[in-house]
Parts: C-alpha cells; sequence; structure tokens
C-alpha cells in the first residue's frame, strides 16, 4: 500500500506542479471566475420561479383522482419530498420529469405480485401513482411511500395518507434497485470472467479491459485478506472479499450517476450483504472463536461469567454496524448533494446558482473517495471478522 | 420534539467529530515520526474512524426517527 500511495502521491503532485506552475494555474483561475456568472444566469430568475410554483396537483387533477390534498405546496416542502422521493426505490425508471406538464421521461418495469396468485403487469399501469392498475379482477394503487396496496375500484386507500392500511399483496416486482442489481452482476460477471480468461489465454498476463482492476484484486489479497485472515485460511474468502468490495464499489458509483438510483443507501440492501458477512463468519468459524465468546480464556471465574453476554453481543452487533455505516454513508452523501443542488431553487438568483455549483462539485469530488473508501471499510471490517473466526490460539502462555 | 433532537443530532456529530478529529491528529503524528509505517497507520486510522462513524450514524439515526 505504501508504494502505491507514493506512487499516486508522486503522479498527484506532479498535476498539481503542472497545473499551478506558471501561467496555467492563472488561466484555469480565470477561466473559472469568468464562467461564474454564466451559470449563475443560465437560468434566469423568472423561469425558474415559473418552472419550481407550477403546482404539481394541477396535472394530478386532470386525471380525476382526488388524492393529492397532500400534495406540498411551497417550494420547500416540494424539495424535501422530491429528496425524500429519491432515496427510495421505485417501480419505474423515471430519468426526468417536466412538473410543468406533469410529464415523466423513463421507462416502466414489471410489477410482480402474489396475492392469492401471481399478478404480473407494467407499472405503466400506475401512471405514477395517479392510477389503479387493475389484474385479473383485483386492484392495486401505488402509495406515497412507493409500496403497492390492495384497494376498491376507486382506489380508496384508508388511515394516513403517507401510511395507509389497506392490504399490501407480496411485492416481487422488478424494481429501479433490482434491476441496477442485475445490471451490475452481469456487468462484474463479464468484467471479471473475461479478466480471469485471459490469464489463462495470454499466459499469466492478463489483457482487456478488466486488467485495470488487476492492481485492486492483489492489493485485496496482500494488503486485506493475507494481514488480517493469515496465509493458512486466507485463499477460502478471497472469491467473497472480492465479490463484496467490487459489488459495493460499482454500486455506490452507478449511485453518483444522473440515473438516480440509490441501491447501496437501501438498508434492505446492505441488510442481505451484513447478513452474508454475518453468516460466513458464523457457520466457518473454529473452536476458539467460541471457546473466546463463551468462556473467554485467561481471565478469572466472575469475569469469564460478565464477558459471554457482552462477547455473545458482539457477535450481532459487529454485521449491525456494518449495515448501518454503508446505508448511513451513502444516503446521506446523496440527501447533501441533492440538497445543495436544491439551493438553485432555494435563492433563485446568480449567487445560489454559483453557490451551489461549487459546493456540489466539491461534494461529488468527496462521494467519489467515499463510494471507494466504503467499499474498502466493509471489505476490510468483513476480512477481519473472518480472521477472528479461523484464528488459531496458543494459550499455554500468551494470556497470562 | 423537534428542538430536543437538534441537541441530540448536534451532540452526536460533537462527539463523533472529537473522536475521528483525535484520531486522525495521532494518526498525523504517528506518520510524522515514522514515515515508513505510513501504509499501517493509515488502515489502523480507517478502521478506527469508521467504527466511531458507525455508532455516530446509528445514534443520528436513533435521534432522527
Amino acid at each position: 500500500m505504501y508504494l502505491c500511495t507514493k506512487f499516486q502521491a508522486s503522479k498527484i503532485m506532479t498535476i498539481i506542479n503542472m497545473l499551478f506552475s506558471g501561467k496555467n494555474y492563472r488561466l484555469i483561475i480565470a477561466i473559472l471566475i469568468a464562467s461564474i456568472p454564466v451559470f449563475g444566469f443560465a437560468n434566469p430568475a423568472d423561469s425558474v420561479k415559473v418552472h419550481v410554483s407550477a403546482p404539481h396537483s394541477e396535472t394530478h387533477q386532470a386525471t380525476g383522482n382526488a388524492h393529492d390534498s397532500h400534495e406540498p405546496k411551497d417550494e420547500q416542502s416540494q424539495i424535501r419530498a422530491y429528496i425524500d422521493h429519491h432515496v427510495l426505490d421505485s417501480h419505474d425508471f423515471n430519468l426526468f420529469s417536466d412538473s410543468k406538464t406533469g410529464k415523466h421521461y423513463g421507462f416502466p418495469l414489471p410489477i410482480i405480485l402474489w396475492d392469492n396468485g401471481l399478478h404480473v403487469f407494467s407499472s405503466s399501469k400506475f401512471e405514477h401513482g395517479d392510477a389503479v392498475a387493475e389484474s385479473n379482477g383485483n386492484y392495486y394503487k401505488l402509495g406515497h411511500d412507493e409500496k403497492i396496496y390492495k384497494t376498491d375500484a376507486a382506489g380508496t386507500l384508508t388511515g394516513d395518507a403517507h401510511h395507509p392500511t389497506n392490504a399490501k399483496p407480496l411485492d416481487f416486482s422488478i424494481t429501479k434497485s433490482v434491476l441496477t442489481l442485475m445490471g451490475v452482476s452481469l456487468l462484474m460477471f463479464l468484467l471479471f470472467s473475461s479478466l480471469a480468461k485471459s490469464y489463462v489465454k495470454n499466459g499469466g498476463i492478463s489483457a482487456g479491459f478488466g486488467r485495470i482492476f488487476e492492481p485492486l484484486v492483489i492489493y485485496i489479497r496482500d494488503e486485506i485478506a493475507i494481514p488480517n485472515i493469515g496465509e493458512k485460511h486466507y485463499k477460502k474468502y478471497m472469491s467473497y472479499l472480492l465479490t463484496i468490495f467490487f459489488f459495493v464499489w460499482f454500486l455506490n458509483i452507478f449511485g453518483l450517476t444522473p440515473l438516480g438510483i440509490n441501491v447501496t443507501g437501501n438498508i434492505a440492501i446492505t441488510f442481505g450483504l451484513a447478513i452474508i458477512t454475518f453468516l460466513i463468519t458464523n457457520l466457518t468459524a473454529k473452536k476458539s472463536y467460541w471457546g473466546h465468546i463463551f468462556w473467554m480464556p485467561g481471565v478469572p471465574l466472575p469475569m469469564k461469567i460478565i464477558l459471554a453476554p457482552i462477547e455473545l453481543l458482539g457477535v450481532f452487533i459487529k454485521p449491525f454496524s456494518l449495515m448501518i455505516r454503508l446505508y448511513a454513508n451513502i444516503i446521506a452523501g446523496h440527501v447533501v448533494l441533492m440538497s445543495l443542488i436544491a439551493l438553485i431553487f432555494i435563492f433563485k438568483s446568480w449567487f445560489g446558482g454559483t453557490l451551489s455549483f461549487l459546493l456540489s462539485f466539491a461534494i461529488s469530488t468527496i462521494e467519489i473517495l467515499v463510494a471507494l473508501l466504503q467499499a474498502y471499510i466493509f471489505t476490510m471490517l468483513s476480512a477481519l471478522y473472518f480472521g477472528s473466526a479461523v484464528e488459531e490460539h496458543h494459550h499455554d502462555e500468551a494470556h497470562h | 420534539m423537534t428542538i430536543p433532537r437538534i441537541i441530540g443530532a448536534g451532540l452526536v456529530v460533537i462527539g463523533a467529530g472529537i473522536g475521528i478529529g483525535k484520531i486522525g491528529g495521532s494518526a498525523m503524528d504517528a506518520i510524522a515520526r515514522q514515515p515508513d509505517a505510513t501504509a499501517k497507520i493509515q488502515t489502523a486510522m480507517l478502521i478506527a474512524a469508521a467504527l466511531i462513524e458507525g455508532i455516530g450514524f446509528a445514534a443520528l439515526f436513533a435521534v432522527s426517527e
């Protein structure tokens, strides 16, 4: 890692030197300052106002549904509703919407429900929550929380608008997150299987696009797996560590693209990942791991009794913290970024546009780092837990 | 209910900030003293920072729920 960081540092330094020595740096500063008004005046205040305050509910009421009494009116709550909506999973792939005309640009995804029989239909039937979808005599409606509820033909949702008390069918739909998961899995399969094949074909030398990941694979083996798990056992964990690292990293990076997907910022996904780490840790654990949990060697008897429940709790806290860390980091990044972009609509002036551009640019750069860092931390801590599970202790002298 | 929550969120951030700040500062000192061990120190620093961050986020979610 030292070599690696040294190399990167020297590379970055040369780039910085290139930029900041002589005229280039003055030129860049000049271009930045000169372009600030362009960003600021790109949206004149009037057009922004019209765009934002065009009431969303008008188009909805035109479709004849009386569910929009809860639609947010002022801009701040509109922005909040938009951000809240973005961090949720969704049943259609919405790239962008025009609030003035009420048009949504994107494509629908299949809905698969189990409700005393299989119901399969396209999510375009919901018309983004405005219409009631009918399938084999049952009626379904999309709630504000992006969940599907069973309703009558008129589509009445009982109870609070954000937490309806209607019955919910079992939802196996291909949602936006599921589609992304499938896409990333396919991408990873193609990339890494071609990388693996190229080793055989070229006699130990990687080829093709996948070779840019070779240094990372070696880094995970030499700097994460071997030091934490040990020479003897690391091999059987390598496949999982590599998978989890690239899976989390790719999903984090995809979350930063303008596609607006938020997969690793979904607690169900991180729960699934953490559960796999939990199962692997505990199913491959050796005797000494359980010995250290239930009967800590080398401490007096009363301490053994006190330590056992604490250590047992630790078994569950470890994967829990894995789950919360990834989820919270990614969702916090998305919320902060979208709030900064929303500054444009709050200030409605050249100042807000410039501020929003500069701040969101800076935070985006940090988020790219966070995407890699969170994948690294998840892999690193998983390796640490695996290492504690297979560690072999020699208690003769060590604990006295 | 909002004001105690805001105060709680502030306290969480102060605590996590002090914790991660101490780790970062100590890592800086250690790297200055032993530049050859930079890689090991950075790894240990990141793990410790991630553990504190996890607790900080858990507390923030408890506050915001």
